[in-house]
Order: C-alpha cells, then sequence, then structure tokens
C-alpha cells in the first residue's frame, strides 16, 4: 500500500524518552489517550497539548522515546491524531509500539526540518519526505515487508484479529 | 556460510529456522512478564483482538511491582482487574510486596540458557545474564503473546565485547556499565545486541551479570547476553530442576563492532542529571551535596548490594545529618536474606527508610519522593528528569558502595577518597 500524509511538522531534539512523551505518573491516573493527550510533553514543551493539531507530524532527533517501554508514550500520540513521526532514528521498543499501534515510525535525515514547515509524506516500500519551505525531499529508511503489513493493517489489534496469529 | 552469533543462535531456536541479523523472525516466547505498568493496557488490547482465552498461561508471569502499594484508589482498582484477569485465566501472579517482577523471573528460575524472554517492562534485558535472548516489549506485544504465544522480533546485530582482567577494589558491575554507557552514548547500541566474551566475564558473578545486562538497555541495545558458564550454574541450579545447556556462539559470526574492556582499569562513575550516558568519573565531579541516597531497584536491590552498601555504614557510621536513606528490596526473596542476616536490622537502626519491596521510587510510582531542588545518589538505572516522581530533584547514578560513601559524607564522593579524607 502506498499512501500520502500531509502535515506541519512539530520539532523535538535528541533523545527524547517516553517519561517526556508523557510522565509516568499521568497513567495512574488513566490511560486513555484521550486524556493523556492533554499531557503531552508536558515536562518539556508546556504549551504543546494546547497547540498540537490533528495530523501534525511530530519531527525529532535521534533515540525518540529511549527509556521506559509504557506504551502510553505511543498512544497518547496517537489519541492527538498523530499518524506519523519522523526521526532520526527511534529506541527500539518506541519502534515497536509505535508499529503496534498504526503509528508510522519514519527513520531518516530531520536535520533541516524546522518546526512548522509543511511536509508531504509518501509511505509505502519507498517512502520518501517532501520539506514545502526548502523544497527538500528526503528518502527515508525502508521498512520492513512484514513490519508495513501490521501498519497498514492499522496495527497489531486489527492485525491480529484479522489473522488470529502472525 | 558464516557463522552464528548467539542471539542469532537463541532466536533461530525460537523461530524455528535459521535466522540472521536484519531479518524479522516470528519467534516461540518461552516466558513473557508483565507488570501493573503494562498489563492493563495488554488486557485491554488483548480483549480488542478477539481474545477470551490465553495462550499458554503457564508461560505468563505477571508481577505487581509499580504501584506497590497502591497510593491511590486508581492504582488500587488497576491491580484489582489484573487480580481478576490472573485468577480466572490461571495466570502466575505475584502480588504487592512480591518485588519487582525482573528479579522474581530470576528467582524463580524461569530464565535458563537457550531461552526467550520477553518482558512488558524495559528492563526485562537483565535476564539476558542467564545465557537467554530477553528483551523489553510494549503491551501490545504481551497481548499478541497472550493471544498466540509467539512474537515478531528483527533479529538483532551484535557488539562483541570481550572483558578483560577483574575489576579493582572499590569499583563494581555498576561502574562497568556506566563506562558503557558513556562509550556508546544512549543510542549506541539500538537495535543491537550486547554479547559479553573474554576472561573478565569469569570474575563478575552470576548477580553482577543482571546489573550489566539491565543497563545495556540504557544505550539502546535490543538485549545483552552472557555466557553460561560455572557462575551462573551455581546460581541457576539451586532454582532450575531441569539440565542447563549451554548455548555459544560460533567462533566466526559477524559482529558489527567488536570492543575491549580492560577491567582493570576502570575506576568509580556516576551518571550526572538528566541522562544515563551523562557519566563523568567520580574523581571528576565537583562538590555536589545529597539530600536522598537511594538504595534499591532492578539495577541494585540484591542483597549483595545492600551488603556492599553496609559494610560502609558500619566502617563510617550514620548517613550525614539531612540525608535520606531509602532502602527498597528488589524482592521478598531479598528482604527474607536480609532480615535473617540481620542487615535490615542494621538499616533500621541506621534510620532508613525500609519500602515495601518493589520499584519504589525509581520511576516515582510509589516509596518515597525527593523534594524540590533535591540531589539524589541512586543504584538504580534512570535520572531523567522527574523520573522520581519531582522534576526539580536531580538524580545521580553510582553504586551501592559510592550511594552509602555519599549519604555519610553528606555530598557526592567514592569510598576512597572520603576514606582518605577521614
Amino acid at each position: 500500500m502506498q499512501f500520502s500524509v500531509t502535515g506541519l511538522a512539530r520539532r523535538f531534539g535528541d533523545d527524547v524518552n517516553t517519561d517526556y512523551i508523557i510522565s509516568s505518573q499521568r497513567k495512574r491516573e488513566s490511560l486513555d489517550p484521550a486524556v493523556l493527550k492533554n499531557f503531552l510533553f508536558e515536562t518539556i514543551a508546556p504549551e504543546f497539548a494546547q497547540t498540537v493539531r490533528i495530523g501534525d507530524i511530530l519531527v525529532a532527533g535521534k533515540n525518540f522515546g529511549c527509556g521506559s517501554a509504557m506504551e502510553v508514550a505511543v498512544t497518547a500520540v496517537v489519541g492527538a491524531g498523530i499518524r506519523v513521526v519522523l526521526a532520526q532514528s527511534f529506541a527500539r521498543t518506541y519502534f515497536r509500539n509505535a508499529i503496534n499501534n498504526g503509528l508510522y515510525p519514519v527513520e531518516c535525515d530531520t536535520r533541516a526540518i524546522r518546526e512548522g514547515d509543511a511536509l508531504q509524506i509518501d509511505i509505502g516500500a519507498h517512502t520518501l519526505v517532501r520539506c514545502a519551505s526548502n523544497d527538500q525531499v528526503i528518502e527515508a529508511a525502508p521498512i520492513a515487508h512484514d513490519i508495513l503489513k501490521i501498519l497498514d493493517a492499522g496495527g497489531l489489534v486489527p492485525y491480529l484479529r484479522r489473522h488470529s496469529s502472525f | 556460510m558464516r557463522g552464528m552469533t548467539l542471539s542469532e543462535k537463541l532466536l533461530s531456536a525460537a523461530a524455528g529456522r535459521n535466522v540472521r541479523a536484519g531479518e524479522i523472525a516470528i519467534c516461540e516466547v518461552d516466558c513473557a512478564m508483565g507488570t501493573d505498568g503494562s498489563i492493563p493496557m495488554a488486557m485491554d488490547y488483548f480483549a480488542s483482538m478477539g481474545g477470551v482465552r490465553v495462550h499458554a498461561p503457564e508461560r505468563l508471569l505477571f508481577a505487581l511491582d509499580h504501584y506497590a502499594p497502591p497510593a491511590s484508589a486508581k492504582a488500587a482498582m488497576l491491580q484489582a482487574r489484573i487480580r481478576r484477569f490472573a485468577r480466572e485465566q490461571g495466570i502466575p501472579l505475584f502480588d504487592i510486596g512480591a518485588g519487582i517482577g525482573h528479579q522474581i523471573v530470576v528467582e524463580q528460575g524461569l530464565a535458563t540458557p537457550g531461552r526467550l524472554l520477553a518482558g512488558a517492562d524495559s528492563h526485562a534485558v537483565t535476564y539476558g545474564a542467564a545465557n537467554c535472548f530477553a528483551t523489553g516489549i510494549g503491551s501490545s506485544d504481551l497481548a499478541g503473546i497472550m493471544l498466540t504465544g509467539k512474537t515478531w522480533l528483527r533479529v538483532p546485530e551484535s557488539i562483541r565485547i570481550t572483558l578483560h582482567g577483574k575489576l579493582p577494589r572499590g569499583v563494581y558491575p555498576k561502574d562497568l556499565a556506566l563506562c558503557l554507557a558513556q562509550l556508546f552514548g544512549a543510542d549506541g547500541a539500538t537495535y543491537q545486541a550486547l554479547e559479553f566474551h573474554g576472561d573478565g566475564v569469569a570474575s563478575l558473578d552470576f548477580e553482577d551479570r543482571l546489573v550489566v545486562a539491565n543497563l545495556s538497555v540504557e544505550m539502546g541495545a535490543k538485549n545483552a547476553v552472557f555466557p553460561f558458564d560455572a557462575a551462573a550454574r551455581r546460581y541457576l541450579e539451586k532454582r532450575v530442576a531441569g539440565p542447563l545447556e549451554a548455548v555459544s556462539a560460533d567462533p566466526d559470526a559477524q559482529y558489527a563492532r567488536v570492543i575491549d574492556v580492560d577491567l582493570s582499569t576502570l575506576q568509580p562513575y556516576v551518571a550526572m542529571p538528566h541522562n544515563v550516558d551523562n557519566v563523568t568519573s567520580l574523581a571528576e565531579l565537583g562538590n555536589v551535596p545529597v539530600q536522598m541516597a537511594y538504595l534499591g531497584t532492578c539495577t541494585g536491590g540484591r542483597a549483595k548490594d545492600f551488603r556492599q552498601a553496609l559494610a560502609v555504614f558500619r566502617e563510617y557510621g550514620k548517613p550525614a545529618k539531612g540525608v535520606q536513606l531509602v532502602v527498597t528490596p528488589a524482592s521478598r526473596e531479598v528482604m527474607h536474606e536480609l532480615t535473617e542476616g540481620g542487615e535490615l536490622a542494621e538499616f533500621v537502626a541506621l534510620g532508613a527508610v525500609i519500602v515495601t519491596p518493589g520499584c519504589g521510587s525509581c520511576c516515582g510510582t510509589a516509596g518515597a519522593i525527593p523534594e524540590d531542588g533535591a540531589n539524589v545518589v541512586s543504584t538504580a538505572n534512570r535520572n531523567f528528569k522527574g523520573r522520581m516522581g519531582n522534576a526539580s530533584a536531580n538524580v545521580f547514578l553510582a553504586s551501592p558502595e559510592v550511594c552509602a560513601a555519599s549519604a555519610v559524607a553528606g555530598r557526592i564522593v567514592s569510598l576512597q577518597t572520603f576514606a582518605a579524607s577521614r
């Protein structure tokens, strides 16, 4: 399946850990993404939760989602209407959790992307990121076929619901 | 065809076919651990997947460790849901007070050579000390395993780390792990396996290896794996009924990177706020006063760690005025051992706050929370901003001996420096 998404870049730096994405104390109160999205990035970007729009695209540096494997760090992002995260690299548990929840983790060179840039991302066997502000086209790392199947199904839940096994 | 790394061999066995680094393997999971931090979501995912009965309840282990004991009615109700589900499904449950899931997996003898273990908590990498493949997964993965008994894994490239010699006096496996974190950085081993080799491995006992494997995730590693030898056998044969057979890497296996570490050249290190790879030697750390010393967690909460700390307190006395000492045994078994040996009573006499075995203060979900501006010296594995429940506190990570010496000195210091100043 090949498709395109467009959205505005929301820029973060390197080593954004899952506690920064959503504080682990918040999940004591609720696991509901609709609630948790109101506290996204509260430690490092207190204005984010108020300003995020459906379809925004997270753009980060290296090692996005490091630290704890807590899945709410993905579901809260999905809950805010975000479908794609671009990063130089992902921490592996975040990468896994993203795939299993239908959040496309796109590994590419994000250095030239600025906050608010209009992006178009063509996702599929080859993934390309087009940045309108500087006319750049960035080629992303390919996503393995077996992984793309899970993502295209919308995550592990719809995938296993349909196939009942791997 | 070239030989296989230890991780390639372990995942080939779990996949039932030969798999190589970079391939996606669908693997049969021998044991999967979940905690009160990850199970409630896994139960929801399981239901959404259409799950009714779990695939093999005896291969699961549930531990209520993050909110032990629960500090809010909501946490208590999440745990009540888990208890009910475990009872209905016949899943072994370790309730609040039993300890940290990772420690329980090891104590129960579930981590043995050749197995594939997954834990819905990032520090599941700890079990790799037992010559098995062990990695952290999320709640949806745990649900997938509950439904199918299987999971997908990308076979990692491996970094071969050869250890030579032995650690000097006053230098501990925590220091080795912090030194590796400094070397690799927080993402230097992302998606990769750390495979340990060399004569230096024998100088680390099984519990030392648990510490090193535990911290491998702080370098981004997917797993860490140690060889199986006499020291591992000594620990495991008391806990495992069946035969223990070593799995080894092929001599001609291919590695992404090869590193040699001379253990005798290491010194005491500390990870400064707010990243685990922000490591400096204690000799180069300036004057850092301390308000809390934390002994515990799946990194530094075993009996051996408490004894190392206690040796310092016996020699040099109580924590300095204004330093809160918090003790959280990793499990009930550890607490029992410390009770039998009299060490726990000594900690009580030192004025320590004793917290229920579990994750405790490590991630701010239970136990003591530091005050604004407090500097904490801790045996834990993470020092992210807000990690211990207060974004205005500063967490420094070090060995149990350094934590104890720092508690007595009232500032972060190695035992050697502190002893010389007396």
